[in-house]
């Protein structure tokens, strides 16, 4: 094998991993490192589930190769909730009622979160082009806004 | 015990959990990305299956050469026709999972190869070796139906046409609906219009692609894990089709990231089995997004012609309409349901309503939402509002004036019972919306639509447990809360928390058969045959108290989670709780649970109107979607957060259908944009919020009165949004989708005819 040696971090932890050159970041965490969170939905980067952050950067994981990931640090939604305790977006959805399958949930709820570190106090239309790049096919978007308006609103202590 | 699906007016009015909004069960596994999709499945030693497909159209296959694939180190099975036996039961089917004599569409499966990692598999593709005659091709629908278009199939001879015809063609079937005299009912309009209309082929666009994981053992007993809306329909038809009994093959549904219709039946699940079976080990197939759009099944394009006489005082005197659909490469378009729903929303005398299933070379459709009625209530509904402003009337009012009511004759057969279509107008014609004023360029599109809502095979479990909770077996994949549902149920009848009951959806072996999550049947049918178990258990743990306090069983009631002697004469004794029964039940006769099967015809009918407000730019086509309202009538809401998000996600879905999305094929007969950014479904910033109108007009046919609400928010979003647009554009619109280019050359047509 002719693997390429990766040493990364994700969700706060220390990892190592062989990979091909060819495999995708995505490809790596669903099928060598068992993070199944996110998502293939198009494999080129028009539908926003496989979303992780890089450096903190909402990222299209099924675009960038697994070696890119060298020396960076990875957030999937694995790493979202504090243990057992929920993210407010997280929270906000469920109260919300803001999925249906919840394929594209995890894609969404790592983007609200980056949305919401830059921009606490986004506008509706703020979030409304900021999730352009998350596809939901279910809920039509709009249970999803309002769960996001109100977790930005909690998380502000408003 | 007799088992009433019978409207029960009393118990309606006094639900408790019924109609509260709690989270669902799932839904923390789902918000942490636990939950595990089609794709999350792994199975050890699994091999990758990949697939094969036809680059060609409409190509005669010579002869498949496997032999170098086979070769390749690492490759551990490679499949072809070869593999699967005729079928004549399942013959469409089976010629679409794995191509026979033809390939007949771009993307149609060839061969197949399992191999030890993805890398090898996409090689051995390469090397296998398949001699196509390439023939010519047809994916038009009118095209296909000409006399001289080439034919896919020569076993097909039109049927419903008298003579049956002597030479085979693309058309596979007619049919007929209506009744009265159209002719004579025309003769009395004062004013007759008359379109043709065309709607583009869509997908249903779930976000996960189908993924599969077979595992067959060599003594045959076979396990396969997918996504579906259907595992039992999957066990059927994939046991048919590779020869294995039903008992032998166990399938478990995986949560399922969006069906619509699209997951009702199997593409890659026969061809895993196959594999697997071959090389001895398991494997998993999943889709690519390309392979998504170019060979699981889309619905069907569509041409019509619709003609609607009326008086000047606005009564319909004649509706006729010729409804065409491609349904793919294979017999099968929602053409009758198309037909059926076309003129659902209007009491009529004289009414007809043809359709035809046309084949061309584009993969096989499958269901999508209300199958067919999109498509044909758009054209219709075109046509009324045209004719409503050319007599100069409000079209709610129109539509009041010619809506079916309790009892009227439908023009589909039956006669309808209770329904909500009266209320739906009326809550439109209330709602602010409708009273908003338009500005320049904007435009107000008004649709209602009918569904009919499915029954169907149901069989369900409720187990009580000894510590006071509940546990539901449930046959139906849950596709968009209805575990929450089920759960609520249970609790109602049972008077226990919601928390204390949850729900599974359990494998082929758990319970008996289940027709799929379709036909918006899975609150009203699960749901009936949940509460039917629910009183069974009832029933049982009565008697259970009967036997404590050693009085007759029918002396002893259920309320509010409490046996209780039933009055004064049968004694008196504290009641006993739910959980206190259960706590005893190993020694008052074991287990206690409740079990239900049934099969009903109908989920209740369901009406929807929806009001949109759009605006055109006039320089460049492009349409804004300004404002939303869909108005359904769900009988009963059971979760109404769950019955809003059906309405908001068919309304959008139509406004994709209506506005953006569209499969183009090019004159290769290749498939153009198969991938989200050329085929584009709405995003979070095309849209506004989508306001929702829950009416409720009980069905006769359920004890709290639900109605199925899946579907019908997606028949009237085409029509209305093209209304809409047609209003702000100044020129009717007859062609799907209003893509910017199309929305401007109607309306500089419209200029330049004026000048």
């Amino acid at each position: 094998m002719s693997g390429t040696h990766v040493s990364t971090t994700i969700n706060g932890d220390a990892v190592e991993y062989v990979c091909d050159v060819e495999e995708t970041l995505l490809d790596v965490l669903r099928n060598r490192l068992g993070l199944t969170g996110a998502k293939e939905g198009c494999s080129t980067g028009d539908c926003g589930a496989c979303s992780v952050t890089v450096d903190g950067r909402l990222t299209c994981s099924c675009l960038m190769l697994a070696v890119e990931a060298e020396g960076h640090e990875i957030g999937t939604i694995e790493g979202v909730a504090n243990g057992s305790e929920l993210h407010p977006i997280q929270q906000k959805i469920l109260d919300h009622a803001a999925l249906q399958c919840g394929v594209c949930t995890p894609g969404v709820v790592v983007a609200v979160k980056a949305l919401l570190e830059k921009n606490p106090d986004p506008t509706e239309t703020e979030v409304r082009y900021w999730l352009a790049g998350n596809l939901c096919r279910c809920t039509g978007y709009d249970k999803i806004i309002r769960a996001v308006m109100d977790a930005a609103s909690e998380m502000r202590g408003s | 015990m007799t088992h009433s699906s019978d409207f029960n007016a009393e118990k309606a009015s006094n639900l408790k959990v019924i109609g509260t909004r709690p989270a669902r069960p799932d839904g923390v596994d789902k918000v942490t990305g636990r939950a595990r999709f089609g794709a999350d499945m792994n199975l050890p030693g699994q091999l990758v299956g990949r697939i094969l497909r036809s680059p060609h159209p409409h190509a005669i296959i010579k002869s498949i050469d496997t032999s170098a694939a086979e070769a390749l180190d690492g490759v551990k099975a490679v499949v072809t026709r070869d593999d699967f036996a005729e079928n004549p039961d399942n013959h469409a089917v089976l010629c679409n999972v794995m191509a026979r004599e033809k390939a007949l569409y771009e993307g149609h499966t060839v061969a197949a190869v399992a191999a030890s990692t993805a890398t090898i598999a996409r090689k051995a593709l390469k090397l296998i070796n398949v001699d196509y005659e390439p023939l010519p091709h047809v994916t038009d629908v009118d095209a296909a139906m000409q006399p001289d278009a080439p034919v896919l199939h020569d076993t097909i001879f039109t049927s419903g046409v008298d003579p049956v015809p002597t030479i085979p063609s693309n058309i596979v079937a007619r049919c007929e609906f209506g009744h009265g005299d159209v002719e004579a009912g025309f003769a009395k309009a004062d004013i007759i219009v008359e379109r043709e209309l065309k709607t583009a082929a869509t997908h249903q666009g779930y976000i996960e692609p189908h993924a599969c994981v077979a595992s067959v053992s060599t003594d045959g007993m076979s396990e396969l894990w997918c996504c579906t809306q259907g595992h039992f329909d999957d066990r059927k038809i994939c046991a048919a089709l590779l020869g294995i009994d039903v008992s032998r093959l166990r399938v478990t549904a995986s949560e399922i990231g969006g069906g619509f219709g699209g997951k009702t039946t199997v593409f890659i699940e026969p061809v895993a089995l196959a594999l697997s079976r071959k090389a001895g080990r398991p494997v998993k197939i999943v889709m690519s997004r390309e392979e998504v759009f170019k060979a699981s099944g889309p619905t069907a394009s569509t041409s019509m012609r619709v003609k609607i006489g009326v008086t000047n005082d606005g009564r319909m005197t004649a509706c006729d309409g010729e409804f065409r659909l491609q349904g793919g490469a294979f017999e099968g378009s929602p053409f009758d349901s198309a037909a059926m729903t076309a003129f659902a929303c209007y009491d009529l005398e004289n009414v007809k309503s043809v359709a035809f299933d046309v084949v061309v070379n584009r993969p096989k459709g499958a269901a999508y939402r209300a199958p067919g009625a999109p498509m044909s209530v758009y054209g219709v509904e075109s046509v009324v509002d045209e004719v409503a402003l050319k007599i100069g009337m409000d079209p709610i009012e129109f539509r009041l004036k010619n809506a079916v009511r309790d009892g009227s004759q439908s023009s589909y057969g039956p006669k309808f019972g209770p329904n909500g279509l009266v209320e739906t107008l009326e809550a439109a014609k209330a709602h602010p919306q409708y009273k908003t004023p338009l500005g320049p360029n904007q435009g107000r599109g008004i649709a209602s639509g009918f569904w009919f809502n499915y029954g169907g095979e149901t069989c369900s479990n409720l187990n009580i447990n000894a510590d006071g909770t509940v546990t539901l077996a449930v046959g139906t994949p849950d596709i968009g809360g209805s575990r929450a549902s089920m759960c609520m149920m249970a609790a109602e009848e049972l008077g226990i928390p919601y928390d204390s009951v949850r729900a599974t959806v359990v494998d082929t072996g758990a319970l008996g058969f289940n027709e799929g999550s379709y036909g918006s049947r899975v609150t009203y049918a699960s749901g009936l045959a949940i509460i039917n178990a629910a009183q069974q258990a009832i029933t049982e743990m009565c008697k259970r108290a009967s036997m404590m306090w050693d009085i007759p069983a029918d002396a002893v009631t259920w309320e509010d989670g409490y046996a209780k002697p039933s009055g004064a004469n049968a004694g008196e004794f504290e009641p006993m709780s739910l959980a206190e029964i259960a706590a005893i039940a190993a020694n008052t006769g074991g287990p206690i649970a409740g079990h239900r099967e049934h099969n009903a015809d109908s989920a209740g009918i369901s009406f929807g109107t929806h009001i949109v407000d759009t605006e055109v730019d006039p320089e460049t086509g492009r349409v804004d979607v300004l404002r939303y309202t869909v108005i359904q009538d769900a009988g009963k809401a059971i979760h109404p957060d769950y019955v809003e998000g059906q309405f908001q996600g068919g309304a959008v879905q139509g406004i994709g259908w209506a506005l953006n999305e569209e499969y183009i094929y090019g004159d290769d007969g290749k498939l153009q944009n198969a991938g989200f950014l050329d085929y584009r479904v709405p995003v979070a910033s095309d849209l506004p919020m989508i306001d929702t109108v829950i009416v409720e007009v009980p069905n006769p046919g359920h004890p709290y009165g639900v109605r199925g609400v899946g579907e019908t928010g997606i028949v009237p979003p085409l029509a209305a949004v093209a209304n809409s647009v047609s209003a702000a554009a100044g020129v009717r619109l007859s062609e799907l989708p209003m893509s910017p280019p199309r929305v401007l050359k109607a309306m500089d047509d419209a200029k330049q005819a004026a000048e």
